[in-house]
This record gives structure tokens, sequence and C-alpha cells, in this order.
């Protein structure tokens, strides 16, 4: 495209070839429009619809309460959704983040049954996290283990931990204040207080990421960790960094987690490391890195909240619940990659004709070379 | 790239629609199979009482569901079922909630956690809704009644009783517990002994022995126990773990027939030495009475018969008056006897 006369509107077909036609401005899609077709934004009008459909419908779902006690459902998952967001879009994933929930929330049990305040249990259990994710970052980034295979062994570890530390006891006599507060509102607000902490370290990462040299870095190593190390991209401590941000992130969800049902126990939240996973796939991150908006994430955690609420309201049995929600992120997963390969059938098809096209009527260094 | 835009606009539309008509169906289906229970709250003064058992899927909690189910339909209420698919306590609660929105007339629950449903269950209760717990209690300040299956005394009699029975009422007999430190296992071990000493001074009481509910180990516990004292005349497991085990050990010996064993256990596990002859009679609590009990104490707690003090009094159909004792426990009775002739009717 570089021989194009900027002023000649190009063809279809000339367009459809890819990159080079990308870049001048009357071809790209104002932002306004990306925005609007994006997979995330998706997210948001079928949460809306979701929202929608369930105020009319379901009995009982529209009132404050409702977003009250869906907020803290989710809580976890929100949480700890921030930091897994950066950790897939690099490529990698973190399973163990469940396992340090209940580890957290064990730790600060058995501290404070032994009479440690609660303010230093808390932090100690913060500083598990923070080892906790250093161990994965240490055995993904310096080792070089592939990330599955080493948060597998630590969830299975975490999970051990706490089953050992505190057996099939649990640890209830936390103080009143401390679970009060995990599940007080906002006064005058149906807001539970753990938006707030949530909401301030959403500000983090959506700067970390969306707005930050290190959050470029972030997607440049899941798009091509090898061309990132060499444009000066700190690829391994990045990912250091982040798998610590998830460990720390989880500890604190366990906190919470523990307050909120005022109980410690080895096994509390089992599984929600796949909840987080869930909810980040669904909302848009690519399971093979590169891409991926924290917004999505954030909408795509509240549409599972919403649904399960709504749908355990209307008295829907647990077991169709999770094969609704299991659908609706196998179908997420397969309309994105179907809808990729198509595109990328058509532009090569669109391609393919171009070449032909081109060749009869009006060669050009663009068309003639092809992809 | 245009014209793919716009496709995949189109794409992510339909698909979005899709997925939109079909939560509709579903959220609807949900809402329809719940029209009975909205007539009943409007007009019959809220009589509809949800169970959530320890978790779904659970053939002990589908009987006690099914007798609970039998008095609602007695008593002209509406009776529903939820809960969460693991025996987590961060389940229940989430189901606690809902029925709170729902303001549902009670909630029958069994605990999978003492405290950390609590603070649920006392926001359902301040919101209206009468909650009655059965099977597993919480801390009693978070329910309004608690439906208990047995009291260790009956639990300790029953057994002592079956076992005296079944030898004579004379000769030597073990207990193979759980484990060391099992609370209530050793509080019924204790009322055991006491009451042999009292009422049974002929049979003594050789050992008591420990294969913490682990299958293996208590099938090994029980070839031991055989081999050390050649006289035992029985052995009491008060542990469904323990029972089945033993029972397995002595249906395949030569001991078969005349070493008695006795104490609690499900009619699923003890079927088929119920059905070999080798063990007469075991005890347990009913489930379905347990949970037609709850059930009827939901009633009472609704339409104001009781408040779960100490004393009140209510029917409970078919199954006769109960008082409210003290700490707000109203206690189903003596455990439950299986034996050949009954066990067929159970299934748990």
């Amino acid at each position: 495209m570089t021989t194009t006369d900027t002023t000649r509107e190009p063809t279809p077909a000339e367009a459809a070839v890819g990159a080079p036609a990308r870049v001048i401005a009357p071809f790209g899609r104002p932002a306004w429009k990306r925005l609007l077709i994006s997979r995330e934004m998706a997210i948001v009008l079928l949460l809306a619809v979701v929202a929608l459909v369930a105020m009319t419908a379901v009995r009982g779902f529209a009132q404050p309460i409702t977003l009250t006690y869906l907020l803290m459902d989710i809580a976890p998952i929100l949480l700890i959704a921030l930091p897994m967001t950066l950790v897939m879009i690099t490529g990698e994933i973190d399973l163990s983040v469940g396992s340090m929930v209940g580890l957290s929330s064990v730790v600060t049990g058995v501290l404070v049954q032994a009479g440690v305040g609660f303010g230093v249990a808390a932090t100690i259990a913060l500083l598990v996290g923070v080892l906790g994710g250093a161990v994965n970052g240490f055995l993904v980034t310096v080792v070089g283990l592939p990330s599955l295979a080493v948060t597998i062994g630590t969830m299975a570890l975490f999970r051990g931990l706490a089953v050992g530390l505190l057996g099939t006891a649990a640890v209830t006599s936390f103080p009143a204040e401390w679970t009060a507060l995990a599940q007080a509102k906002i006064s005058g607000t149906p807001l539970p207080y753990i938006m707030l902490p949530f909401v301030i370290l959403l500000a983090v990462f959506v700067v970390l990421l969306h707005f930050s040299t290190f959050g470029r870095g972030v997607y440049a190593i899941g798009l091509a960790s090898d061309a990132a190390r060499f444009s000066g991209v700190r690829v391994e401590r990045t990912k250091f960094l982040l798998f610590v941000l998830a460990g720390v992130v989880s500890a604190f969800a366990g906190i919470f987690f523990t307050l909120r049902y005022g109980s410690a126990r080895g096994d509390n939240a089992t599984g929600l490391e796949l909840q987080v996973i869930a909810a980040v796939v669904l909302g848009g991150v690519s399971v093979f890195g590169g891409r991926g908006k924290i917004y999505g994430v954030v909408a795509a955690a509240l549409l599972i909240g919403t649904l399960s609420s709504a749908l355990r309201l209307a008295n829907v049995t647990s077991d169709v619940i999770n094969i609704i929600t299991g659908v609706l992120l196998v179908l997420s997963v397969v309309l994105a990659s179907v809808i990729d390969w198509v595109q990328l059938r058509r532009a090569r098809l669109a391609a393919a004709k171009a070449a032909r096209v081109g060749t009869k009527t009006t060669p050009s260094p663009t068309t003639s070379s092809p992809n | 790239m245009k014209f793919a835009g716009k496709r995949r606009i189109g794409a992510l539309i339909a698909a979005a629609a899709a997925v939109s008509i079909a939560l509709a169906g579903c959220a609807d289906t949900g809402s329809g199979s719940t029209g009975s229970t909205d007539a009943a709250a409007e007009g019959s003064g809220d009589l509809s009482v949800t169970f959530v058992p320890k978790n779904l899927g659970n053939p002990y909690f589908d009987a006690s569901s099914t007798g609970g189910k039998a008095a609602v339909e007695e008593f002209g209420g509406t009776f529903n079922e939820v809960g969460p698919a693991e025996a987590t306590p961060d389940g229940q609660v989430s189901y606690i909630n809902t029925l709170t929105q729902q303001q549902v007339g009670s909630i029958v629950i069994s605990a999978n956690d003492p405290s950390a449903i609590c603070s649920a269950l006392e926001e359902a209760k301040s919101s209206g809704v009468k909650v009655v717990t059965f099977d597993s209690d919480t801390d009693p300040e978070c329910r309004d009644v608690f439906v208990n299956q047995a009291d260790a005394e009956g639990i300790a009699k029953t057994q002592i009783d079956l076992i005296a029975d079944q030898i004579g009422g004379e000769g030597q007999i073990a207990i193979l517990s759980a484990s060391a430190n099992a609370t209530n296992q050793n509080a019924w071990i204790e009322l055991m002994e006491a009451y042999l000493e009292s009422d049974y001074p002929d049979i003594e009481l050789v050992e008591v022995v420990y294969g913490d509910d682990d299958d293996q180990t208590s099938f090994d516990k029980t070839s031991s126990l055989l081999q050390t004292y050649p006289d035992l005349k029985g052995i009491v497991s008060p542990t469904t773990v323990g029972i089945a085990a033993a029972a397995r050990y002595v249906d395949t010996s030569e001991y078969k027939g005349q070493v008695a064993i006795t104490g609690l256990g499900t009619p699923n596990q003890m079927r088929e030495y119920v059905e070999s002859g080798t063990v007469e009679a075991f005890a347990l609590w009913n489930p379905e009475d347990l949970g037609y009990l709850a059930a009827y104490t939901a009633q009472a707690l609704i339409d104001g018969t009781i408040t779960g003090a100490e004393g009140d009094t209510f029917e409970a159909g078919k199954l006769g008056e109960y008082t409210v004792g003290a700490d707000g426990t109203v206690l189903l009775g003596d455990p439950f006897v299986f034996n050949k002739d009954n066990i067929s009717d159970f299934d748990f």
C-alpha cells in the first residue's frame, strides 16, 4: 500500500488483504465501533439482558439485597480474577489460587486460635500468599517449568498444607467486629464493604494492564514471548511479579472468605480456581495469551454471579445451574474460535481472489505478495 | 476486514440473543415450578417449607426429604428442596440467602458447619423466616429449633439392649469404635459401660478397640479381637464403618452364627449381612421420621403453636405429640432398630 494514493478508496479486495489496509485511517474502525463489537462488549450486553430478564421474570430478584448477596458471593472471584487476567494474558495460568484461599484461611484461623491478634494473623496470611506466589513464580520463571504443571502441583501442596494444619476441624472464634465488617453494607447502599478494596485493586490493575509500559509488556509476552524479550520486556520478572500478585490477592480473598463465613476450614473455597478461570475466559481473555481486557472479565464474573443468583431464585437445581454456566463458557470459547477461524478463512479466500484479480488488471506490490 | 467485521457483529448478536433466549427459557421454567409456592404463600399463611440438606443426591437426605414432603402434604403446605451439589458451608449460605430473598415460611436445614451458616440464618430469621435445623445443628442462637435424631443415652441404651438380647444376657463382648478421640463415640461408650454395670452384670466388656473409621483397619481389629478372645460372644460397633467391616469379617469366617454383631449402621451397608443372618438387628435413626418431624416443627413455628421455648408442645401427625426441650431441641426418640422384617423398607 506504500505506493497507493491515499485519496483513492481501496477496493474491498485490497482492504481484505489485511494489515496494510488497516493502517489507512478511513478504513480502520473508529474507536467507538471497535468497542461496540468487541467480545467484551458482547458480555456486557449479555449481562444487561440477563439482569433485565431476571428482574422482570424472577420473583425476589429485583430487590437491593440481591445485589448485596450477589457481590458477596462473587467477591473472591472478582478479586482473584484481576491478577489472573494478567497471568493468563501472558499465556500462563495459576491453578493454585483456590488452594491459596484455603491456606490463607487456615493460617489466619490457626494463628487467631493460638491467641495472635487478628491484624497480625491476617498480615502473616498475606505474607504466606506472597511466599506461595513466589514459589509458583520461581518454578515457572527461574526453573522454567510450564505454569500448568507447576500450579497443579502447588494446588495440591497448598490444599494439603491447609488441611494438614487444621485437619477436618474449623476455627470459628474470630473477633465479632471483623466478621461483622465482612458482612456489612456501606451505609445507605446495598454494596458490601468488600467492594472498597475491590475497587482500589480494580483501579490498580486497570492502570497496570491498560495504561502502563508494564501492561504493554504483559500483552507482548502473551503474543510472542521471544519478540517481547528482544524488544526489552523483562519477561521473567513480569511473570514472577504476576504470580506473586495472584498469590497475595488470593490470600486476601481467603481472609475475606474466612470472615464472611466466620469459619476457617481446610476445604474452604475448594474449586474456586475453576470459577475464576471461567470468569476470565468468558470475559474474553484468550487461553493462549495476548488478548483480553479487565472490564470484560469483571462483566463476566458479574454475569456468572447474576445468572446463578437468578437461577437459584427461580428454584433451578444446582446441577442444572452448573450445566448452564458450563454451556455458556463452552459456547463463548467455541464461538470465539469459530469466528476467528471463519475470519481467517475469509481473509485467505479474499486474498487469493485479490491476487487473481490483481494480476489481471492492476498489479500492485501489495496484492502480488501473498501473506 | 470491514465486511468480516460486520458479519462478526451479526454473529455475536445472534449468539448473545440465542444464549439470552435460552436463559429466559430456563428462568421461566424455574418460576413456573415455583408457581404453586406463590399461590400457597398467599393463600394459607406462608406454609412453604424448604429443606436444605448438606448436599443434594445423598440417599440419607433423600430419605429425610421424603419424610418432610409427606408431612408438608399432610398439613397442606408447599414442599421444596434446594441445596449445593457439594457439602460445603459456603454453598449452603448462597441457598439460605436465596430463601431469605424468596421469603419462604421456613428453612429446614442440616448444617455443614455449626457456625459458618450462622449469620445467614440470623438474617433469614430476622426477616421472618422460621429456621429449623435437623440432623446436624448450628449454634443455638442461629435457629429456632433443632430436631435431634437421638440423644446419647438412647443411643447407648439401644445398642446394649440389642447385644444383650442377641447373646442371651451373658458373656464377653467388645466394642469396635471409630477413633480414640471421637467425642461422640467416647460419650456413648461411657454411657454403655455405665448401663452394662447397672442392668447387665453378667455381661463383661473385655476391650474397646479403634478402627479409625477406616474399613480395612476395622476389619483387621475385628479379626484380632476374635482371635484374642475365643469366648467372645458379641461386638458392638457404634459407627457405620466399623459395624459393616465387622459384619463382613464375620460373614466369611468360622465365627458366623457364633458371634453377634450390632451397633449403628445404615440399611444399605448392612442389608446383605442381615439377609445372610450374620447380623440380627442394628440401630440408627429413621431419617424419614426425622424429616417428617422437622417439617411438622416448621409448621408449628409458622402458625405460632411454638416459639422454640422449653416446654412448648405440638402435634407431629402420625408421630404424636412432642415437647421442646432445653436449648430449643426436639428429640425424635430412641434409635430405630433395623432387622430382617423392616430393612427392605429403607434405601439409604
